[in-house]
């Protein structure tokens, strides 16, 4: 039974579809294709919030939808809980 | 499912038919809310603005009252301003439309007075309304809005794409579907600039979005903390670009046909991009005055709003909000979540509500008296 969905092949994060618990053993499923991915959560992940499902290190591109939704700000590993704390967006980031 | 609507006099169709009396000012509203309490089924939209307004700012404060008065879900009108002139604009421009529309000013008699003669024309009005009926119509005839509010992750899962069922439907029969929300395309422009139909259109809207990024740079801000909102993080959205793509995903595969200014009439059919706030009832409120007549809206934590003339549907595919909220929501697709339900079984369930919605169900919006009518604001009064 799948805990979280990957819009696409190549996303590095996946969408709770129920709570989930530090330490879980989950399965989510790729939108896309079908395929199924298992990680072990390194953190609680509450529903509609991410799972990384691939490491990012700091600074790199963040992908949902094959599209860059942001940059990491510390290494990120997968089974991370990815939101705020751990990625910002790549624009308004204007210096004014 | 047969469709039914008004047919109005210029051939538009309607879904709904309100006898409006429209405030040309904010001091003009307890004149307007005075006649629709003699005549229960005139509907009042009051509003804060209307005066000293000027240049781009007043031009459109115009468009969005004759647009909202001219829209076929509105079967007459009575505009009630404080002076003559400006009232009489409103009303000549409404009068195009070809729907019956009657203005009255209060200098020289008083708010009394013009309740009396207004009330009077709009019982005519609210009667003869009564007579005008259903007749079968196509879907291309029924011009549609989308835009998403209360975003979170399960908005592009699940809900957004519903809508975009939908959407691709109506333009695939020549209909007309408008969407929005500039700031929320940020991280998702390029995308949207792809679909653009013609170099000339996909300029303009690159320029109408430079032109909004230029507006927030030129404040010395940005949008942290305001994009994505409050709702959006908790609902587990991070950045501004991972909202965009959600949102996104409501607007179908057709490609953009136009770029419209806020509150501006659509010439050509396919899915039109208006210039717009992304803040759900100002958005909303452009849309219907461009002639929109009814309104897909997906949220995610919970978005409740309503449009007094344009009915607003609302979809969600978050459990938690389907549960808690769900005198709210009109259609529940978290199935898709859960994977017990597929894309084109939310798509088909979408097509038939939106269906019933427009032969006359009432929306939750609709039965809980959501009634918001935000009028956009360019820049302060003189």
């Amino acid at each position: 039974m799948h805990k979280f969905l990957i819009h696409n092949k190549g996303d590095d994060v996946g969408v709770a579809t129920e709570d989930i618990g530090r330490g879980e053993e989950v399965t989510g499923v790729y939108m896309d294709t079908e395929d199924t991915i298992t990680v072990s959560a390194r953190g609680d992940i509450p529903l509609g919030h991410k799972i990384a499902v691939n490491e990012i290190p700091t600074d790199g591109e963040v992908k949902e939808y094959r599209v860059k939704i942001g940059l990491a700000k510390e290494p990120i590993a997968a089974g991370d809980y990815v939101h705020v704390h751990n990625i910002r967006s790549a624009r308004w980031s204007f210096d004014s | 499912m047969q469709l039914t609507g008004y047919r109005r006099e210029n051939g538009r169709v309607g879904i709904r038919n309100h006898v409006v009396v429209l405030p040309v000012d904010d001091i003009s509203n307890a004149a307007a809310e005075g006649v629709a309490r003699l005549i229960p089924d005139a509907l009042a939209l009051p509003h804060p603005y209307g005066r000293l307004q000027y240049g781009e700012d007043l031009e459109l404060h115009f468009r969005t009252l004759i647009g909202t008065g001219a829209n076929p879900n509105v079967a007459s009108v009575i505009v009630i301003g404080i002076e003559p002139n400006w009232t009489e604009r409103v009303v000549e421009g409404i009068r195009v439309a070809g729907k019956p529309v009657e203005g009255f000013s209060i200098e020289r008699f008083g708010d009394l007075e013009t309740i009396r003669k207004a009330a009077r024309v709009a019982q005519g009005f609210v009667q003869n309304a009564t007579e005008l009926r259903r007749e079968p119509v196509e879907l291309k005839d029924i011009w549609v809005s989308i835009k998403c509010g209360e975003s979170d992750t399960t908005t592009g899962l699940a809900s957004c794409p519903t809508v975009g069922r939908v959407v691709d439907k109506v333009v695939d029969a020549g209909g007309t579907v408008f969407f929005g929300e500039t700031s929320e395309l940020t991280g998702g422009e390029d995308i949207i600039a792809e679909r653009c139909a013609t170099p000339e259109i996909r300029a303009k809207f690159q320029q109408t979005f430079n032109a909004y990024v230029s507006a927030i740079e030129s404040k010395g801000v940005d949008l942290m903390g305001s994009q994505p909102t409050q709702g959006n993080i908790r609902g587990g959205l991070s950045t501004i670009e991972e909202k965009a793509l959600g949102n996104i995903e409501k607007t179908g595969k057709g490609p953009v046909v136009d770029v419209l200014g806020p509150a501006e009439a659509p010439t050509l059919p396919g899915l039109n991009f208006m210039d717009s706030s992304s803040a759900a009832a100002e958005c909303v409120t452009l849309m219907a005055a461009g002639g929109a007549v009814i309104h897909l809206f997906p949220t995610g934590q919970g978005n409740i709003v309503g449009n007094p003339i344009e009915p607003v549907v609302k979809v969600t595919g978050n459990p938690l909000t389907a549960q808690t909220m769900s005198e709210h929501i009109d259609l529940d697709v978290s199935g898709l979540l859960r994977r017990e339900m597929t894309l084109d079984e939310a798509g088909e369930q979408l097509t038939e509500l939106f269906a019933r919605v427009v032969n006359g169900r009432l929306t939750c919006a609709e039965s809980l008296g959501h009634r918001e009518f935000v009028l956009t604001k360019l820049y302060p009064s003189a």
